[in-house]
């Protein structure tokens, strides 16, 4: 675990709070942190000591640093960081926002609610390669649906998954539509907590319902909005399922990010190599998250 | 109040054609593809089938393999009742504690869990660990995989939540003689119930769509789970889509009815109105 | 790194999970007596024949049951048949290819050598060095010799009177002539979802052409003494997919075709030239079996006119694991497999794609007619294997790379030199000498 990038942990006096404390009895930690101790970190702090050496069939030899050096040798790996970006900060900045919107909408005073509701939460439950193969097809530069209705009113649609500059952003908000049912369920549930009667009284004072929203609602999403952040940022910088199930990365090495370079090495049975490019990995988004992560939570306590 | 019904109306009905457009539409497209015969759904069209052969496909796919399907929705059911139930009450509790209380070690609990977000999972040094407790190739291997998987997620969202219950509940609830335990799991959790449902509702899907980890942790065909049956219809070479899509539509009808059943919970939520400050 | 706490859980963990250990017992590899588990791909050219051959035995054995599991092919099946050796837990025999990436397998430390098995005298010379390391040997064969080179419409050549090209220049004119008459794509690639490996025909099924003007190649590639850049031969794959792109003769929607539909448009008559394996006849027989008597089979023409010969595949092959702990069902079917019976169990359960490798085994008569056209390069002694058969170095990036250079993103030359670094990494991460 790299200990550098963390957060000072707050200045709080242990004994003064002594009795207080004894209600949150530190032993709840322990049934989830064996589990997850056992089955995530012992492996994983297993495969950090592969990421030092060759590892194949045939066994392992240590070989020190050479895997990371042949990872960032890689011919595509700065334009797999800059499209990692690109999909990471896209994905999830549209997710927070038509996220805090639909669930805003999805809880006000609308006909067929539930019905809404349960169709924007749809494309979550639908598997990866459904959603993938799905949009390929009506993604298609030629006879897909989306270029034949731009077709009829006369636009010559791009091809979308097939051109390079393209792809990847296609890809990106496809991944917005599956994923954004999540961030509005967590969206939801957050607006949902809000007490009534900030609104019953801010109606009183005859508050309308943009004032409503933005003094009301907005502030008190904050933890909501955190979380979505969090995973959702998460989510875009090393997921690849959908660019592997609509693109694998193509055309050429056009929409490869830094996750599906790791997969490939993976997948030609480049343990050692993927290893590597992992702790990598890790330790870019660890970068990125830890001091947003911190801040987020500051803000949460402050208020 | 008439207005505002008014404009309910009005924007839920450009609400339902806009959805109609944006989420129906493919929608449609897998089902009309899984309506259709063999030949006629490897052109990858969106259009009406000429023949419609549902019934066939259906059948097809319920009886593929000796009734692979059937056996995996047993399996996947068991595996997502078992994990998601076990993974959300653990992270609740760790969630709860981390926010109540914050000390030296939560920065590094806080590591712990962004490390669960962040890192995937090693694939071949779990299946060591899992061989040297005697728990691979045993669903509830699986269901503990689960569990670790999901943990980091539940945490997170937990612990954002308890912040917005009130630390008066819990000292009035102690003064009332509340012990530790009771406190959790009687004054808190309750109140937590609106995401309580959400992280069920969000784990069960991920766990009961995820094909990586039954794969690697629970092989073969008796241990398949539903998104392993996927492959039945799918190969490198040649893919029978509208079996894959009558497939991929079966799948999609359990979490389905378990997200509008649990849809009702969130919302219950609300007219409760449990969290009073 | 662990906090005392949790340090604790994880013991605490370890002693439940041992607890629940001892109630459910450790079952690894094996299965019941009597039953042979068998994991193969779920390619249906892997299933027929794998089912053919498992009915064929248990109806002379009707004590033994076979079960075929199935996994996905692919990189993705790679990886899970490497996982699974190297923890293990492989059941009683699995199949899996051939050459080069059976060596990834390391099969000396998870292999069972059969090179002593009586029944390996009737497995041909040629098939033996694809599952060849040092002295000893690995698998049997199941299916058939496998071509590369271009399918193509018979129709459309009889109506343009049009010959099978013997030399590249030969194949560029037929392409033109197809242009010019408009009927149809002159060459067809298909590099949409899960399909690019399809753009890889013109540089692996180049082989012949490649050990044709360099005799020691294959050894010398091997030996990193000679490159794809350095090596004009090598290279040429390259620069003909490039011609073919620049000349404009792909088909318009080349980027998001998928194989399947460029079988398809083979078949429809959209297309002309499909540079393919000759595995594609299984799917064409699956899919729309009336369009197997319009396919045709040449191998990918290079200079020599004299000597235009076929880059061939072996098939896969079945594998024993050294996991299996009762190997005795399992080498009985093994033996039944590399025998005539076996051949036959195959001929009457699956498309018969090309010629077997066990002695004494025949193909039927009528065989569509890319068969019969792919058998007269074996009949004439014109074929030599693809390089994955000579080489254990193979990079994982060309279909990525002959991707690029089909959608003119990147120049042959380019591309040559890019996959050389790939096939460096490779090697580096094998462990060979010399890299």
């Amino acid at each position: 675990m790299t200990t550098t990038a963390l957060p000072a942990p707050p200045r709080e006096r242990r004994r003064g709070h002594r009795s207080h404390r004894s209600h949150y009895p530190l032993w709840f930690y322990l049934p989830a942190g064996a589990v997850y101790g056992v089955l995530f970190i012992v492996p994983t702090v297993a495969s950090f000591y592969f990421a030092f050496t060759r590892w194949n069939m045939s066994g392992t030899e240590f070989i020190g640093l050479e895997n990371f050096a042949l990872f960032f040798s890689e011919p595509y790996l700065f334009q797999g960081l800059v499209n990692t970006f690109v999909y990471g900060l896209l994905t999830s900045g549209l997710k927070v926002v038509l996220g805090m919107l639909l669930a805003v909408f999805l809880t006000s005073q609308i006909i067929a609610r539930g019905y809404l509701r349960s169709v924007v939460f749809f494309p979550t439950l639908v598997s990866t390669v459904g959603v993938g193969i799905t949009f390929t097809v009506l993604l298609d530069p030629g006879d897909g649906l989306v270029n034949q209705a731009l077709a009829a009113v006369g636009i010559a649609g791009p091809g979308w998954l097939t051109d390079p500059d393209l792809a990847l952003i296609s890809v990106a908000f496809v991944d917005v539509w599956k994923g954004v049912g999540l961030a509005t369920l967590i969206y939801i549930a957050g607006v949902v907590a809000i007490p009534q009667e900030y609104f019953e009284a801010a109606e009183v004072d005859g508050a309308s319902g943009f004032q409503r929203l933005r003094h009301i609602t907005l502030p008190l999403l904050r933890p909501a909005t955190a979380t979505v952040i969090v995973l959702s940022l998460i989510g875009g910088l090393r997921s690849f399922d959908l660019i592997w199930a609509m693109t694998q990365g193509g055309p050429g090495f056009t929409s490869d990010v830094v996750a599906s370079v790791i997969f490939k090495q993976y997948q030609a049975g480049f343990w050692g190599l993927s290893s590597a490019g992992n702790v990598v990995l890790f330790l870019l988004v660890a970068a990125l998250m830890v001091p947003l992560y911190w801040k987020l939570n500051r803000k949460e306590v402050e208020r | 109040m008439t207005r505002r019904r008014t404009a309910g109306v009005v924007s839920g009905t450009v609400a339902i054609v806009l959805s109609a457009v944006v989420f129906l539409v493919p929608f449609a497209f897998i089902v009309l593809t899984a309506s259709k015969n063999r030949a006629e759904s490897a052109l990858r069209e969106f259009s009406l089938p000429t023949e419609w052969a549902v019934w066939e496909n259906l059948v097809a796919v319920v009886q593929a393999r000796d009734y692979m399907l059937m056996a995996a929705f047993v399996n996947s059911t068991i595996l997502t009742v078992a994990s998601v139930t076990i993974m959300v009450v653990l992270a609740a509790m760790v969630g709860y504690v981390m926010q109540r209380r914050p000390s030296r070690l939560t920065p590094w609990l806080n590591a712990l869990v962004l490390a669960g977000l962040i890192i995937p999972p090693a694939v071949v040094p779990t299946i060591w660990v899992l061989q040297g407790l005697g728990l691979f190739r045993t669903l509830h291997g699986l269901v503990l995989i689960e569990v670790a998987y999901g943990l980091s997620f539940c945490v997170l969202l937990f612990r954002a939540f308890v912040a917005t219950i009130p630390r008066e509940l819990d000292e009035a609830a102690v003064i009332d003689g509340a012990g530790p335990v009771r406190l959790f799991f009687r004054v808190v959790f309750p109140l937590l119930r609106s995401v309580v449902w959400t992280a069920v509702i969000v784990q069960s899907v991920a766990v009961f769509n995820d094909f990586q980890n039954p794969l690697y942790f629970l092989p073969g065909d008796s241990n398949a789970t539903v998104q392993l049956t996927l492959y039945n219809f799918r190969s490198q070479y040649t893919t029978q889509w509208n079996l894959l899509f009558m497939d991929i539509l079966l799948i999609t009808i359990p979490p389905l009815i378990m997200y509008a059943f649990f849809n009702r919970q969130i919302v219950a939520g609300l007219t409760t109105g449990a969290i009073k400050g | 790194m662990l906090t005392t706490p949790l340090r604790r859980a994880a013991a605490g963990a370890a002693a439940l999970a041992a607890g629940l250990a001892t109630l459910t017992g450790c079952s690894t590899g094996g299965g019941d007596e009597g039953t042979l588990n068998i994991l193969i791909d779920n390619s249906e050219a892997t299933g027929q024949l794998m089912q053919a051959l498992a009915d064929a035995y248990t109806e002379a054995h009707p004590d033994v049951e076979i079960e075929l599991e199935l996994r996905p092919g692919g990189s993705e099946g790679d990886n899970i048949v490497k996982t699974r050796l190297q923890t293990g837990d492989m059941p009683d025999l699995f199949f899996y290819n051939s050459g080069s990436l059976l060596q990834a397998l390391a099969p000396d430390q998870t292999l069972v050598d059969l090179a002593g098995e009586s029944y390996m005298d009737a497995v041909t010379d040629t098939f033996k060095d694809g599952v060849r390391a040092g002295d000893a040997l690995y698998g049997v064969p199941v299916g058939h010799a496998v071509g590369g080179g271009v399918l193509y419409d018979l129709a459309a050549y009889e109506e343009l009177g049009l010959e099978v090209p013997t030399t590249w220049d030969a194949f560029m004119a037929n392409n033109r002539a197809i242009l010019d008459a408009g009927n149809a794509a002159p060459v067809i690639q298909t590099y949409g979802t899960e399909s690019a490996w399809t753009s890889q025909l013109f540089i692996l099924a180049d082989n012949y052409n490649v050990l044709a003007a360099e005799p020691d190649w294959a050894e010398a590639y091997t030996a990193n003494e000679a490159h794809f850049a350095d090596t004009p031969a090598a290279a040429a794959g390259f620069e003909h997919l490039q011609e073919v792109a620049e000349a404009g003769y792909l088909n318009e929607d080349f980027a998001s075709l998928t194989y399947a539909e460029g079988l398809a448009a083979l078949a429809a008559g959209e297309g002309v030239h499909y540079p393919m394996l000759t595995t594609a006849l299984t799917e064409i027989e699956a899919t729309d079996p009336e369009a197997l008597d319009g396919v045709g089979f040449f191998a990918l023409p290079g200079t020599d006119p004299a000597n235009a010969g076929l880059t061939t595949w072996l098939p896969g092959g079945l594998y024993l694991p050294q996991s299996n702990e009762d190997p005795g069902p399992a080498q009985d079917f093994l033996a039944f497999v590399a025998s005539t019976e076996g051949c036959d169990a195959q001929t009457a359960g699956a498309s018969v794609i090309g010629p077997y490798f066990i002695d004494g085994c025949t193909v039927p008569e009528d065989v569509p007619p890319a068969v019969a056209q792919l058998q007269t390069y074996f009949d004439a002694g014109l074929t030599a294997p693809a390089l994955e058969f000579l080489s254990p170095v193979k990079g994982p990036a060309l279909e990525q790379i002959t991707v690029e250079v089909g959608s003119g993103i990147r120049s042959a030359a380019d591309a040559a030199a890019l996959y050389d670094e790939d096939v460096k990494k490779q090697a580096q991460q094998l462990g060979l000498e010399g890299w």
